[in-house]
């Protein structure tokens, strides 16, 4: 077990950068979340840290070690891939066996036919077994120990994968997007299956994933990542409730953020289509900003005058929530509200409806989509 | 009316299908239909002006022991299992590791390297056979099994097909690989080989048949009898007997294709999907 | 919670890439081509095996082509394009290409057509396709030398079954293979036969791939009858195949040697020499090493540029 840290990591292609100098800490026994939409570097990073790939510049250090000159199965990570990558010739319990046969087996004792005549390789090869055993019987594999990859389910060969990353205990373990070849069920199922299982390990993880719900789910921490950088890190709670930047808050959360083009006016208030939403920025009186705010965040009410109003044009019944799409007048994108089913069943399409939120659950960005810290105003009617 | 002409008239097609196409196999199949009948004549019923398939008097065991007494038929189909085979394992042996690096090593020069071996597959055998022929004559390896299978051993085709099908195997397996700790070398072995079994064997058929049937450079290669590989073997065999003695001449013919035609009918489908497969040549 | 907590990534300290990597060069090569030296380890046999044995005899047979090397002759001397010209100059030589490419003319035609319709004749029904398909491609894998002296009794003026036939028949019997006017297309014959089987199969192949719905469209659309479902789908999809048929084919024939050989040493007189054959006996019986190596400089030529009409089709073929 250790913690694994990465300081300055650059990788490029040809002329494209790829990672733009990653600076990252993952504690000792925490599970961190790469996530990123695809094509944002959190793969090639995770193969850096594995060592399959080598950086241009920059240092991996895991626990005290610089591990940047050492090969990927001298650096004592084990990786699981979204292919999960089984060996397909040979059976789950050789599958499992193959990283510990490849340490503790000298090149002789591998041989086929000469391994028998080599001293030592018998005993070697029965505490191999007894260790592969241990471990397919903790992930529910015993039964399937002689099968071959391809006469295994999707789930069955994910635990075989998991399992064979397991049975060399090693200091951190990577799983990239391992979860994305699986039916939507079981990926929920994994989920959990993972979740348990690092904390019954104790050990690193480091997961790469696009889909947020995993992230959100499992992780102690995620590193939002996009076109090359880190956005941010923090906890799921953290990511969600206070997005560093509007390209965060846009990624995380289904359905996305609502967000609504402002004016900050000369007493530095937020106002939108003319009206003031009592949000209160410290930003230069006269520049546009953004605000977010999240579908829950917003209440419907009884239209007036003074008031934000949109029409409701779309409902999307997702059972437990209802989906609501209003189109509000100066806003290009429907503004999506969440409301129950009690909520809902008094609402109908074409109906014209207020809306209200607490300025406090708005979060303000600038033109850049940085975060602008926000000024605690009154409660507002908009 | 109708009922009843409609079943003749929607078997026709098909009758009419079945009886070309059992003309035309009748015809293809003729050459060994005469062959293997002849080969089971005395003397005195193949010299004759009339068709006769089967003879009066069977000379099936005179023909095939003449065949077998007057060449070493045995020696030269046992020069073409050691040669073929000999071709095929070592074909493995230098062309995996190549196509191996060629398919998922990232180096510099791998692009030159694989335009290489495309052009290398354009050159036809003959036209280097001048060159090659003053090559082992040189080295002093004419007239040996050496001549016979060390020519092949690079196939560019080969290396060319295998790489395509490394292409398909997921990047994850050799990343696995590597994490497990497997060396380079041993992941064209332990994991490389196993999985591309299939394309290996389809390789294998189309190099042993190939081979086994080349007539050109063992004829430029090989002087002495006992080197012979079976086209060779039967070529001298029919010089020897200047078309005078055509039952154990068929015999031999006979025998000289037998190996190749019953694997083939026992393995059908290998075979065709092999040759085809390899056929994109 | 303020701006400040967040800890947001730092923009714009980002330094071009040429600056960080021209740091450390070893580092870089590492991260471009990380697997330098274990490639060239596992290319070196190969390799080495590939210069020694086709890519340094091509260059020796141009370079050869241009010299009067006689194999066992103490030396030689470049003179230029002389054997070119003499080759020229060589009724035997002009004989030789044009009855190769006759030998094409007739075989690829023939061996692509039969191929064709016995493909279609063989998917036209369900019933013992797998037969059919095995005997048609008897002949592709029987070893041609063995065939050829079995097809040589078969045409035996007097006791030969094709003679027989003939008679039977009522028909003028021929020596066919030492006639002049029948020598090359007896050996075109043989060819057709031993080539088709193969073309059959490819044509199987690709007939499996053309999806059925597209029959279906057809008839709906009116095409009822076979040819007219021939015409409007199946021809138009097999266009590649049917290309990339013709091409193997005419590779294939333009090597023709074997039946030469073994039937009628490229004659009589000449009338069924052909390029190959013509290379062997230079080379090879006559020991005139630079000649042998100008004709196969003309044969690569042949072959290469047939080999390279291949290549686009398959380039093509990929985008289909």
């Amino acid at each position: 077990m250790a913690s694994v840290t990465l300081e300055g990591i650059r990788k490029s292609y040809e002329r494209t950068e790829i990672l733009k100098g990653i600076d990252l800490t993952i504690e000792d026994g925490s599970f961190l979340s790469l996530l990123g939409p695809s094509g944002c570097g959190k793969s090639t990073l995770l193969r850096i840290i594995a060592g399959l790939e080598r950086q241009n510049s920059g240092h991996v250090r895991i626990g005290d070690d610089v591990v940047d000159a050492v090969r990927p199965s001298e650096r004592n990570l084990s990786m699981v891939f979204q292919s999960y990558a089984l060996y397909p010739h040979l059976s789950v319990a050789d599958n499992i066996a193959v990283p510990l046969r490849m340490r503790r087996l000298s090149t002789l004792q591998r041989m086929p036919l000469i391994r028998h005549a080599v001293p030592g390789t018998h005993a070697v090869e029965r505490e191999i077994r007894a260790e592969v055993a241990r471990t397919a019987e903790q992930l529910g594999l015993g039964a399937l120990m002689r099968r071959k990859p391809g006469q295994l389910s999707g789930g069955q060969r994910q635990r075989v994968a998991v399992g064979r990353a397991m049975v060399r205990q090693p200091r951190a373990f990577l799983l990239d997007e391992p979860l994305s070849n699986l039916d939507a069920k079981l990926r929920v199922h994994m989920r959990t299956e993972i979740a348990q299982l690092h904390r019954a390990l104790g050990t690193t993880f480091i997961y790469v994933t696009h889909d947020q719900a995993e992230a959100m789910t499992m992780s102690d921490k995620i590193a939002v990542m996009a076109e090359g950088e880190i956005l941010q890190v923090g906890s799921p709670d953290q990511i969600y409730d206070e997005p560093a930047c509007l390209r965060v808050a846009e990624f995380i959360g289904s359905p996305k953020i609502n967000v609504l083009n402002g004016v900050v006016d000369d007493a530095g208030s937020v106002r939108l289509g003319g009206r003031d939403t009592g949000c209160a920025a410290t930003a230069t009186p006269g520049s546009g900003v953004s605000l977010g705010i999240r579908p829950e965040a917003i209440a419907l009410r009884a239209p007036d005058a003074a008031g934000l109003r949109g029409r409701l044009a779309h409902t999307e019944n997702l059972g437990a929530d209802v989906f609501v799409h209003l189109a509000v007048e100066g806003c290009e994108a429907p503004v999506v509200v969440r409301l129950s089913q009690a909520e809902a069943r008094r609402t109908r399409l074409g109906d014209t409806v207020g809306l209200g939120f607490e300025p406090a659950a708005a979060r303000l960005f600038a033109a850049d989509g940085r975060r602008i810290a926000p000024r605690v105003g009154e409660v507002a009617h908009v | 009316m109708r009922p009843l002409l409609s079943p003749l008239s929607a078997a026709l097609p098909g009758l009419a299908r079945h009886a070309a196409l059992l003309a035309l196999a009748a015809l293809t199949l003729l050459p060994f239909a005469w062959m293997i009948s002849t080969s089971l004549k005395p003397a005195g019923e193949i010299f004759l002006s009339e068709i006769r398939w089967w003879p009066e008097r069977l000379a099936a065991v005179e023909n095939y022991s003449a065949a077998f007494e007057r060449a070493p038929l045995l020696r030269f189909l046992a020069n073409g299992a050691i040669v073929t085979l000999a071709i095929f394992a070592l074909q493995v042996v230098v062309n995996l590791p190549a196509a191996y690096a060629l398919a998922k090593l990232r180096f510099i020069g791998r692009q030159t390297a694989f335009a290489l071996v495309l052009f290398a597959i354009l050159v036809p055998q003959q036209a280097t056979a001048v060159p090659l022929f003053l090559l082992f004559h040189q080295l002093g390896l004419l007239d040996s099994y050496a001549a016979l299978v060390v020519p092949f051993t690079i196939s560019a085709f080969g290396i060319f097909l295998m790489r395509q099908f490394f292409m398909s195997v997921p990047d994850d397996l050799v990343d696995a690989a590597r994490m497990d700790g497997i060396s380079e070398f041993g992941i064209v072995w332990r994991v490389m080989l196993p999985t591309a079994i299939p394309a290996v064997t389809a390789f294998g058929i189309f190099s042993v048949v190939s081979h086994w049937n080349d007539y050109f450079w063992p004829l430029v290669a090989i002087n002495s009898p006992h080197l012979f590989t079976p086209p060779l073997g039967v070529a001298a065999f029919r010089n020897e007997e200047a078309g005078t003695d055509y039952g154990p001449l068929m015999a031999a013919a006979t025998i000289i294709i037998a190996p190749l035609v019953i694997a083939f009918l026992f393995a059908q489908r290998r075979f065709i999907e092999g040759i085809t497969f390899t056929g994109m040549k | 919670m303020s701006d400040a907590s967040l800890p947001l990534a730092r923009e714009g300290v980002a330094a071009p890439v040429s600056r960080s990597s021209r740091k450390s060069k070893a580092a870089a090569t590492a991260a471009r081509s990380p697997h330098q030296l274990v490639a060239t380890a596992l290319l070196l046999p190969a390799g080495l095996l590939m210069l020694l044995l086709v890519l340094g005899p091509v260059a020796a047979v141009l370079l050869m082509s241009l010299t009067d090397y006689q194999l066992g002759a103490s030396g030689f001397s470049f003179i230029g394009f002389e054997n070119y010209a003499a080759l020229l100059d060589d009724r035997v030589f002009w004989k030789a290409l044009g009855n190769t490419l006759a030998y094409v003319a007739i075989v690829v035609p023939a061996s692509v057509g039969l191929g064709l319709a016995v493909a279609l004749l063989i998917e036209s029904g369900r019933s013992l396709r797998s037969l059919y398909r095995a005997v048609f491609f008897v002949p592709v894998m029987a070893t041609l030398i063995a065939m050829a002296i079995s097809f040589e009794f078969m045409l035996h003026p007097q006791f030969g079954l094709i003679n027989l036939m003939l008679s039977a028949l009522g028909l003028p019997t021929h020596a066919f293979l030492s006639e002049p006017a029948l020598a090359l297309p007896t050996l075109a014959a043989i060819g057709v036969w031993q080539m088709f089987g193969f073309n059959m199969v490819l044509f199987l192949a690709g007939l499996v791939s053309i999806p059925r719905h597209l029959y279906e469209a057809a008839e709906l659309d009116g095409a009822r009858s076979a040819w007219s479902q021939f015409r409007l789908v199946t021809w138009p999809l097999l266009g590649p195949v049917t290309m990339f048929v013709v091409l193997i084919s005419a590779i294939r024939s333009f090597q023709v040697f074997d039946t030469v050989h073994v039937l009628t040493k490229g004659g009589p007189s000449k009338a069924s020499e052909v390029l190959l054959y013509s290379m062997y006996t230079e080379g090879f019986e006559f020991f005139r090493s630079g000649l042998a190596a100008a004709i196969a400089v003309v044969f690569l030529a042949f072959v290469l540029l047939l080999t390279l009409i291949k290549a686009r089709v398959i380039e093509k073929r990929v985008h289909y």
